[in-house]
């Protein structure tokens, strides 16, 4: 007898469903093990990381802020994955997004421009979070270049840059020599939705975003490209298909998304650039998007989860002790489940004896 | 398939039984005469530098006050956007006391101090205060006067590597009080001088020590947060100076000494304080003679520079030699108003963005 995988005739579309639940459900049976050996009660722990933050106002709306950036970049992400593109540089494009963004509210400061300020920051991060994307996609494209290396090692181009403008051009210059631009005017941050909290309106750009891509995957033609292409990539050239501009047009899509992302994050909750403005959103949309099956209201709902992972350990830390790195045990042993999960979806285990194995030949 | 999808759903519906029961178990509540306190590091607290050092003071305070008080830090908070909420999370599970420990927690320390204004909030090394916020940081650039004097007796090339974090005041200060200490023993003394844009990075750290010594360097100092650059050293055969904790045992053949920074007599005084019901918003800069700051034993030289080091450690303290003794001259030659008499005074310290002469580079983004 031996354990096998073997590949279904076609995709099981319950499996498909259940996946994501029972990966979660088996992050939460090793996450019981873990907290276990390090002396907590496992029940109590769990119910830190996943039920507080759901049941009062304030984590809530925290989940929702952290989850924004989340979910935008990783909606964009998905487009990029599910043409066979792989953009692992969201990161940098958020970078560059806030970066041009931000060039316009530090040029009009105290100057009182008029209210197509925020707007076209918007603009601005977008289109330099789409440009930034074409980079490496058009590497792909003229000269064959890995888009995965290009697009990663173009993060830390994006950083630098940010660096060396916060300490150097762009330093407020009433700001001690600190890495910092000045405080951005009123007219150049995003209006919050609920007085008091830290709830922008950037979440509704996401949830336009999430609808947006939902709509684009699923209703129109190029929604059918992007499967296609991705899938059946001969069936696709016989379609007449273009996978090259493919490759351009979703690079250019989520790096827009991430562009903007990035520029709401400091027109919003920062109010401010400064050499720390992500902590590392571009690389954990990747897991988001993959958690919500690169299905745009999938990864609104994976972003949500995530955010909680986050502010859940935060709670934990508090409540319980716990280190920081935990967090990023969860996530990893989650992603690690995802991913197991899903081979379940393309394949099936069997027990197979070796005789039978003999008789067919091996597959 | 089938039964694998039920045998999701079992485990499903057991891990949610399991966690309604935690919800439902009793908390245990602490008793509201204890009075919590929360504790923001910027690194982990392995860091075995800055973040520890805050959390040696942390543990002094639980040895201090036992069970008076209920501790809790949040370690690893980057200074981005999360800063705000990590703040605000401490403040909402009813610490009443809340030290940040680093410069990038400002503005999140004031706007989250807006919100609670019966929280006090202890802000490290900032410039921002509220009626509810105080501002405290060391005299570190006295340490500086004592390795740079030490630096120089010692250094056989003449050549110092020092490297910084942030071109930030405290730093650069910092920089200037070792080139002035050395240049008393050594005229020619030279500096080289690497940024690593971070105050905890172990790999940059180790990485400019190694680029320091490769260009002729022979005691390297630091003004960022690990142990790296005092491992590279170890291994070179050469010296450097800990920072911020004692790193003896990282060099054990190079260390010299070490600017050590004792959080401990602030924080318990601050806890007390807010016990007492006098805690008051105010600015604090010690140094070695409050013992902010202290210096590790000196340790890999001759006799007659520890006695040299052991003197001008006395000197700082009882006052009698300022690190910034006028007449100070800039890069170009010029010399710097003096507005403390014969020193420059506390502002022109904290503001300072200028190198003194000899120093034969530029100040990034200057």
């Amino acid at each position: 007898m031996a354990l096998v995988l073997e590949r279904r005739s076609e995709r099981s579309v319950a499996i498909a469903l259940a996946s994501p639940l029972l990966a979660i459900a088996l992050t939460l049976v090793t996450m019981t093990v873990v907290f276990a050996a390090l002396g907590q009660n496992p029940a109590t722990a769990l119910a830190v990381y996943f039920i507080t933050p759901l049941t009062d106002g304030y984590s809530l709306q925290e989940i929702a802020v952290k989850a924004s950036p989340l979910v935008m970049i990783a909606v964009g992400l998905a487009l990029c994955y599910r043409a066979n593109a792989w953009n692992i540089g969201a990161e940098g494009q958020l970078l560059i997004g806030a970066i041009a963004g931000s060039g316009l509210a530090v040029m009009t400061h105290g100057a009182d421009p008029g209210p197509w300020l925020l707007p076209a920051m918007l603009l601005a991060g977008a289109l330099a979070g789409a440009a930034y994307a074409l980079i490496p996609a058009l590497c792909k494209v003229k000269f064959g270049a890995s888009e995965i290396l290009v697009s990663l090692m173009l993060v830390y181009v994006a950083g630098l840059l940010l660096d060396y403008l916060v300490r150097g051009p762009w330093r407020d210059p009433a700001g001690f020599n600190f890495p910092t631009t000045a405080e951005f005017d009123s007219a150049a941050t995003l209006p919050l939705l609920i007085a008091g909290s830290r709830v922008h309106a950037g979440l509704i750009l996401t949830l336009v975003a999430v609808a947006a891509a939902a709509i684009l995957l699923g209703r129109t033609l190029k929604g059918f490209e992007i499967r296609v292409v991705g899938t059946a990539p001969r069936a696709a050239r016989f379609a007449g298909f273009n996978a090259d501009r493919l490759v351009l047009t979703t690079f250019a899509i989520s790096g827009a998304l991430a562009g903007l992302a990035g520029l709401i994050e400091v027109a919003g909750p920062i109010g401010h650039l400064q050499p720390d403005i992500s902590p590392g959103y571009g690389f954990t949309a990747i897991i988001v998007a993959f958690l919500g099956r690169l299905n745009p209201l999938g990864i609104l709902a994976s972003g949500l989860f995530v955010a909680m992972t986050f502010i859940g350990g935060e709670q934990a830390q508090i409540a319980l002790k716990l280190p920081q790195d935990m967090t990023g045990v969860i996530q990893g042993i989650l992603l690690f489940y995802v991913l197991a999960c899903d081979s379940l979806i393309l394949y099936r285990i069997r027990w197979r004896s070796l005789q039978r194995k003999a008789l067919h030949g091996p597959l | 398939m089938n039964k694998a999808i039920m045998a999701a759903a079992l485990i499903l519906t057991a891990s949610c039984a399991a966690l309604s029961a935690a919800n439902a178990q009793d908390k245990p509540e602490t008793k509201p005469d204890k009075l919590k306190i929360g504790f923001v590091y910027v690194g982990p607290v392995g860091d075995f530098g800055w973040s520890y050092q805050h959390d040696q003071a942390r543990q002094a305070i639980v040895k201090e006050f036992g069970d008076k008080v209920e501790t809790t830090f949040l370690e690893k908070v980057s200074e981005g956007p999360d800063a705000e909420r990590s703040i605000e999370q401490l403040a909402r599970a009813g610490n009443k006391l809340i030290f940040a420990t680093s410069f990038g927690y400002m503005d999140s320390v004031i706007k989250v101090a807006k919100k609670y204004p019966t929280v006090k909030f202890e802000h490290a090394t900032g410039y921002k205060r509220e009626p509810n916020v105080s501002t405290y940081a060391g005299r570190f650039y006295e340490g500086r006067t004592i390795e740079g004097t030490i630096a120089a007796k010692i250094s056989k090339k003449g050549v110092i590597g020092y490297i910084g974090s942030f071109p930030v005041p405290e730093v650069i200060s910092g920089i200037n009080a070792t080139m002035l200490a050395a240049q008393k023993i050594n005229p020619n003394i030279k500096i080289k001088i690497v940024w690593v844009n971070s105050w905890f990075n172990p790999g940059k750290e180790a990485d400019a020590a190694k680029a320091l010594i490769d260009q002729g360097a022979d005691v390297i100092m630091q003004h960022t947060d690990s142990a790296a650059a005092m491992q590279i050293a170890n291994e070179r055969g050469i010296h450097a100076f800990g920072q911020d904790s004692d790193m003896i045992k990282f060099g054990p053949k190079a260390q010299l000494t070490a600017i050590v920074n004792n959080w401990t007599p602030y924080y318990v005084s601050r806890v007390k304080a807010v016990m007492d019901g006098n805690w008051a918003s105010q600015d604090v800069w010690e140094g070695l003679k409050d013992k902010m700051i202290e210096m590790a034993p000196y340790t890999n030289m001759p006799d007659d520079v520890k006695q040299l080091a052991a003197d001008t450690e006395a000197g700082i303290s009882a006052g009698t030699i300022k690190p910034f003794a006028c007449p100070i001259l800039d890069q170009e030659g010029k010399e710097v108003e003096c507005k403390g008499g014969d020193h420059l005074d506390d502002g022109q310290i904290r503001g300072m963005n200028f190198y003194v002469k000899g120093i034969d580079d530029k100040i990034p983004g200057k």
